[in-house]
């Protein structure tokens, strides 16, 4: 039992001086998915289903890879801060911490791996 | 990792049902939550009939009518009796508001009411509100200036005056607070509708001189960003106000000096 005042409870360490860039950057993001999410339907729906050249020569164009790696990378990075929000709503010290860094890792492993798999079609 | 379940000496058990009055026509069933942190026992349902014939309309009538006439240990806050001290703020229906301007009459069946959720209780309807009201004095809740005091008074034009409108009017209740998920899983470290609500009131202010050192405070991943617009607030609000607004406001004010 701590015998803090209640004034001193609330307060806390004060304040972070950050969280602005955070929701900055998923406003841009979720604008960005807006735009980028039916044009990715679109164009990969088209190739779904194709023989594999032809699917490989559909990707080799510009807009639908283009289109492809933004999507990867966009979609990604909206990931890691809609889950990093997440998990700092519902889980609390050490395990906090370690989950943000795995969905950072995953995250960029993802983003990276989608983007080698459009490149390594696209060329 | 957030608590799911309730701890087990806050699990609800079936509480005493009173005898139903001799003689009235018009009964309602009343289903009241009841604890009392000195019998160490869990907290109940107790069941009440009153006869609405002789009742006044609110739901604060009922309970001031259960207290008198059938069990004076129920306990409660109130006092004004008509919205404007947020003292009798209570979950009736599912929904948390104020006992007092509350309608019978706009609830169907049996009525429950409870205190409101996710807060120590104190005894029966009363929660423990120390940390949401150090919360409100967190955020200044006062005019703050630099400049030397004027000879008369702080001048405001009818325009900015009006920029007060709909922030002014919060009873603090808590209703809002005690309604957002947010809140119920980091109160701690969230300042919650209500307090942000009374912080953008005084950053819109034009007389208010510390509008910077306000944003400054309230940048804070959990301060103010624990905010995901659920609308709770504004849902239950028993005055009509729209904290979440308030809010994104103080968001946009926040990316409009960053960016």
């Amino acid at each position: 039992m701590a015998f803090l005042t209640d004034r001193k409870r609330a307060a806390g360490m004060g304040s972070a001086k950050s969280g602005t860039m955070h929701h900055w950057h998923m406003m841009v993001s979720s604008v960005g998915l807006l735009i980028l999410t039916p044009l990715f339907i679109f164009t990969f729906g088209y190739a779904l289903g194709l023989p594999y050249d032809e699917a490989a020569a559909y990707y080799a164009r510009p807009f639908p890879a283009i289109v492809g790696i933004l999507t990867m990378l966009v979609g990604w990075f909206h990931f890691k801060g809609g889950v990093q929000t997440l998990i700092e709503d519902y889980v609390q010290g050490l395990a906090r911490k370690a989950l943000i860094i795995g969905t950072i890792c995953l995250s960029y492993a993802a983003a990276a791996a989608g983007v080698f798999a459009i490149v390594r079609i696209a060329l | 990792m957030v608590q799911l379940t309730l701890p087990k000496n806050s699990r609800m058990t079936t509480g005493k049902t009173w005898p139903r009055p001799e003689g009235a026509n018009n009964l309602r069933k009343v289903q009241i939550y009841r604890f009392n942190p000195d019998d160490g026992k869990n907290p109940s349902l107790d069941t009440y009939f009153v006869d609405m014939d002789t009742c006044g309309p609110m739901v604060l009538d009922v309970l001031i009518k259960i207290k008198n006439e059938i069990d004076p240990t129920l306990t409660f806050r109130r006092s004004c009796r008509e919205g404007i001290c947020g003292s009798c703020a209570m979950n009736i229906d599912g929904i948390n508001t104020l006992a007092c301007i509350y309608g019978m009459d706009e609830i169907k069946g049996d009525i429950k009411i409870y205190p409101l959720p996710h807060m120590p209780v104190v005894k029966d309807l009363i929660p423990d509100l120390t940390h949401f009201y150090a919360q409100h004095a967190s955020i200044m809740p006062w005019l703050e200036t630099k400049t030397n005091r004027p000879a008369k008074e702080w001048k405001q034009s009818i325009e900015d005056r009006k920029k007060l409108d709909g922030l002014y009017e919060c009873v603090m209740c808590a209703s809002c607070s005690t309604s957002c998920p947010s809140y119920w899983w980091n109160g701690d470290r969230y300042l919650g509708p209500a307090a942000l609500l009374h912080a953008y009131r005084w950053i819109i202010d034009s007389r208010d001189e510390a509008t910077g050192e306000r944003l400054d405070d309230l940048e804070d991943p959990f301060k103010l960003y624990r905010c995901h617009t659920i609308m709770n607030c504004a849902k239950t609000c028993p005055k009509g106000l729209n904290p979440a607004a308030a809010i994104s406001h103080i968001k946009k004010m926040m990316v409009e000096r960053t960016v």
